[in-house]
């Protein structure tokens, strides 16, 4: 019998695994050095996934508007402080004159059944929908005018949008109680376990949440449908020639990138449990995203999720380095100087790795790829069955 | 029955007929009209607001005219560009001042700077400056082109020579913007500066109280704009410019180093963003976080005017900045004052107004 | 090599990515000679004409220009020695004025430029009263016109003109035909690619026939038009 020939080991395929290895012993590793409690470090390491997971939500939903789509979207903000704002509200209870001041709370009125405890879930389902519903909605809007023109003028354009959306949130003081937070707002299935031991189950429906967007993504982009868009995004001219309505397409995929991002955005606002315009800054809510994306690697939806997690990693490991007694001149400047390694990261990984950890399968088609397994599927008696090679494990 | 059905065919035809005419008018005359109307109306209505705005109007034009040129000669969005010209706002601040931030937030200066040359802090005619702001700014002119080379030589002709799609430059920009930030902050701290303390002597203009600081910054605007304009159109330099704008290939073709119109281009982008800098803090402020921010009236000032035109990016910068101002001023019925915290928000929806009603801007050439 | 050669491409093999368009394409330019360069669609003969004027990086081969071997230069070296090249679409900058896109064309060039374009000028009366005019908004016609005068500015010392004639009305080809002959007949060598093969032969001294990016024939002009292959192959005889 013959043995499968030894597959050659290239430094652009261990490098997914290898940053997302060393971006948890990091985490751990600090997280341990600074607690030397393996509760504490469980407790961590618990929150930052579940940030990581939201995040990576959202990072797929640019995926599809940058990756799949070619839109070329400079206001993730817009959505993502959308979706989290309007989670909040739908959530909340009413507001009791004094402190604070917002629009909505329909958390009561939404407990439909106490008998089945609707409380514990279906207004955080209602919000869901409504934060998916709005920022589709936003989305379409803004497409009309922006979508037709040059990819560059959409992003100056959404740039706008997110600088105004945040400012009505700072201005209008009765809407979202402007700058001094929206807080106490409701989490999901809070009723199960106590106070301390909340943030598992809020990991288990981060992470529930992110596995349902992707796998519905997956199946998405892989459909026909996914493939026109691809087309559209490498060659808008040709795609139209085919006979495709390249604005509709665009515009589908713009809006369902927009219904992610809402998605993640409300799931954040549960897990962060207050809000202010402050979380949403062009910084933390579309630069970080974009980096997310980039690293990971545009067009591939597992790349958006390894990027979330190795940015993600990256930036809390920065930020865990802050507990240690620095040197007065860094200390004072360490969030500056997580800026500028953030924003010189960005331009390494154009420079250096342009295609990102995990670079774009360039099978696409589900009915492909099982074309190409069932042909490489080993016959049943014969010993002399050909290893599989690695691009059909990649592609399953 | 057939008359009928040919009345009807006509009165569609007229119809269309009428509304390609009114669409032409909106977005032909009917714009210009309408641009003239709303100065007039700011001139009799809002006096002080119009002043301030056509100041900082002035002041975009100038940051937009550099977006104009590296969108026209490398064909990607500097989103880059509103941080670069705060960097270079606080390069002229350090270079006058010698002030940087200390080991703990405190503020130091350097001994050596050149604000210590004789009179150099010496209030020119009725300015609140003297000629060390102006050394300085002319020194940050010389240190931002080059900045704007090197960096075009460590990122962005990488780049090019990958052929890299333009978004992939757009990107690289926000992450260079970025940096600048960050080294602003850790150079300087967040808190506001300015380049000089005390009293700003004005001067009374048609009833309106006009800083002879603003006096210099438009005429400085002005004078810039118009060197622009003379080297593009009348040196061998520019004409080479604005050929590689229109055709990078046949400029090629004609013997023209492009690499080297490339990097002329940046000088000459990274000079006007040190002075547009400068007059950007000398009317507003010297805060890091305004760089990101002023991208938007940038922005919308070249587009509005057509990207890729020096004149239209001029009349785009005083739109844009004259409707900003205006409009935090009035009244507006419905909606009440509006806050001025928005003031950067409505360049946005001038730039909105502008794609829906003439996606190619005042002055563009038609797609 | 003999003396006279101003231009040789010996053995050229290029192509776009993985797609190899030649396959070892040779063509010598005499002095003052005119030379065509035809073949079906597809031959590879606007690829040739780009690899020789450096647009396209050769695979292997060789170009010379008088002698000197320029594979491969940078273009604004190839132009400065003498090389002009017109490309068949977009020959003009649309928004420069007549005067400027000429200015442009002499970009290289350090003295003589006012007598250049007096000479220019001459060649292209039309141009003169308009020379003030953005070229976006000459006709199809001007625009070849301009573009040629554009090449011309630098007095090369070869002009490699690609399809001067596609998409023109047939009294525009004989406009431009005549003066692609005047240009030639004051000493430029030209190397002339084009589709409308009879036409071209009969104001060219030599000719090539290109099949499939390879030569396959190649002599007099006046021999290649009463060729037997060549007539029932591209001139639809």
């Amino acid at each position: 019998m013959r043995l499968p020939a030894p597959r050659r080991i290239t430094v652009a395929q261990v490098l997914p695994g290898l940053a997302a290895a060393a971006v948890t012993a990091v985490i751990l590793g600090i997280s341990f050095e600074r607690s030397g409690d393996v509760g504490a470090v469980v407790s961590f390491y618990t929150s930052f996934l579940t940030v990581a997971a939201l995040l990576a939500i959202i990072s797929l939903g640019l995926n599809i508007q940058w990756g799949y789509t070619g839109v070329f979207n400079f206001g993730v903000a817009a959505f993502f402080l959308v979706g989290a704002y309007t989670a909040a509200i739908v959530t909340k209870a009413p507001a009791t004159a004094g402190f604070e001041n917002y629009v909505g709370g329909f958390g009561e009125d939404l407990n439909v059944v106490p008998a089945l405890a609707t409380d514990q879930w279906f207004p955080f389902l209602v919000a869901l929908l409504a934060s998916a519903t709005i920022c589709g909605v936003l989305a379409f809007v803004l497409s009309i005018p922006t979508l037709r023109l040059r990819e560059d003028y959409l992003a100056i354009a959404m740039i706008g949008v997110a600088e105004l959306l945040r400012r009505i949130t700072i201005e209008e003081h009765g809407l979202v109680n402007g700058t001094r937070a929206l807080g106490g707002i409701p989490q999901p299935l809070s009723g199960l376990t106590s106070n301390a031991d909340y943030k598992y189950i809020m990991l288990a429906l981060a992470l529930a949440a992110l596995l349902l967007v992707f796998v519905a993504l997956e199946r998405g982009v892989r459909s026909p449908w996914g493939r026109v868009l691809r087309a559209l995004r490498e060659d808008e001219l040709t795609t139209a020639a085919s006979g495709k309505n390249v604005y509709a397409f665009k515009t589908q995929g713009f809006v369902l990138g927009a219904v992610i991002m809402g998605i993640g955005g409300a799931m954040f606002a549960f897990q962060s449990r207050a809000i202010s315009p402050n979380t949403f800054t062009h910084f933390f809510a579309t630069f970080l995203i974009w980096t997310m994306l980039i690293v990971g690697g545009s067009g591939n939806n597992r790349g958006a999720v390894l990027g979330a997690y190795v940015v993600w990693g990256f930036w809390q490991a920065t930020q865990l380095i802050q507990t240690y007694d620095l040197p007065s001149v860094i200390a004072l400047r360490i969030s500056f100087i997580r800026d500028l390694t953030l924003g010189a990261l960005i331009v390494i990984v154009l420079l250096l790795m342009p295609r990102g950890l995990l670079p774009e399968e360039r099978r696409v088609s589900i009915w492909a790829e099982r074309q190409v397994r069932r042909l490489r599927r080993p016959p049943r008696d014969g010993p002399d069955a050909p290893a599989a090679p690695a691009a059909a494990d990649e592609a399953a | 029955m057939a008359t009928i059905e040919a009345g009807r065919e006509r009165f569609r035809a007229a119809l269309r007929d009428y509304q390609r005419a009114a669409g032409g008018f909106l977005t032909g005359a009917g714009l210009w009209l309408l641009i003239g109307l709303f100065f007039v109306w700011a001139f009799f209505q809002h006096r002080d607001a119009l002043v301030t705005g056509l100041v900082t109007g002035s002041v975009f034009a100038l940051g937009a005219i550099g977006i104009t040129l590296i969108y026209g000669i490398l064909k990607f969005g500097h989103f880059a560009h509103g941080d670069s010209m705060m960097l270079s706002a606080y390069l002229a601040f350090f270079l006058v001042s010698g002030v940087i931030v200390g080991e703990r937030q405190d503020t130091q200066a350097l001994p050596v700077n050149l604000g210590d040359l004789p009179g150099a802090g010496e209030r020119i005619w009725e300015f609140s400056f003297g000629y060390g702001l102006l050394l300085a700014m002319a020194a940050a002119a010389v240190i931002m082109a080059g900045v704007f080379i090197a960096l075009d030589r460590a990122v962005y002709r990488p780049l090019r020579r990958r052929r890299s799609g333009i978004v992939i430059f757009s990107i690289a920009s926000l992450g260079l913007a970025l940096v600048i930030r960050s080294l602003m902050l850790i150079f300087w701290g967040a808190d506001p500066r300015s380049y000089t303390r005390g009293f700003r002597s004005s001067f009374d203009l048609l009833g309106t109280r006009v800083l002879y600081d603003q006096l210099f910054i438009f005429c400085m605007a002005m004078l810039l704009m118009a060197a622009v304009y003379l080297l593009l159109y009348r040196t061998k330099l520019g004409k080479a410019m604005r050929a590689m704008a229109d055709n990078p290939d046949l400029a090629r073709i004609s013997g023209i180093n492009t690499e080297q119109i490339v990097l002329w281009t940046w000088g000459v982008a990274g000079a006007l963003v040190a002075v547009a800098g400068v007059m950007l803090a000398l009317q507003a402020q010297l805060k890091p976080e305004i760089g990101f921010i002023v991208l938007l009236p940038l922005f919308a000032a070249a587009i509005v005017g057509g990207i890729g035109s020096p004149h239209g990016a001029l009349l785009g910068g005083l739109i844009v900045g004259a409707v900003q101002e205006v409009a935090v001023s009035t009244d507006f019925p419905l909606l009440g004052e509006v806050s001025p915290g928005y003031k950067f928000s409505i360049a946005f929806i001038v730039l909105i107004v502008i794609l829906l009603v003439r996606p190619r801007g005042l002055f563009g050439a038609k797609q | 090599m003999p003396e006279n050669v101003v231009l040789e491409a010996r053995d050229v093999v290029t192509g776009y990515g993985e797609v190899e368009i030649l396959h070892g394409v040779s063509v010598t330019v005499h002095e003052g000679e005119m030379v065509a360069v035809i073949g079906p669609n597809g031959a590879g003969k606007s690829t040739l004409l780009k690899a020789v004027f450096g647009l396209l990086p050769l695979r292997s081969g060789r170009v010379f220009l008088k002698g000197e071997d320029v594979t491969n230069q940078r273009t604004d070296e190839v132009v400065r020695k003498g090389l002009s090249y017109v490309p068949q679409v977009d020959n003009v900058f649309p928004s420069l004025t007549i005067l400027e896109n000429l200015e442009m064309g002499a970009f290289v060039r350090r003295d003589g430029r006012r007598d250049r374009l007096d000479q220019v000028f001459s060649l292209f009366p039309d141009l003169v009263t308009r020379k003030g005019e953005v070229a976006g908004r000459l006709s199809g016609g001007q625009r070849q016109m301009l573009a040629l005068a554009r090449a011309l500015m630098l007095d090369p010392q070869v002009l490699l003109l690609d399809e001067p004639s596609a998409s023109l009305s047939p009294k525009m080809v004989g406009l431009i035909f005549d003066r692609i002959r005047v240009i030639n007949q004051g000493g430029t060598a030209i190397l002339l690619v084009e589709q409308n093969a009879r036409e071209a032969l009969s104001i060219c001294h030599r000719g090539y026939v290109l099949a499939m990016g390879a030569n396959r024939l190649d002599g007099e002009a006046k021999g290649l038009l009463e060729n037997a292959e060549v007539g029932r192959l591209y001139l639809g005889a």
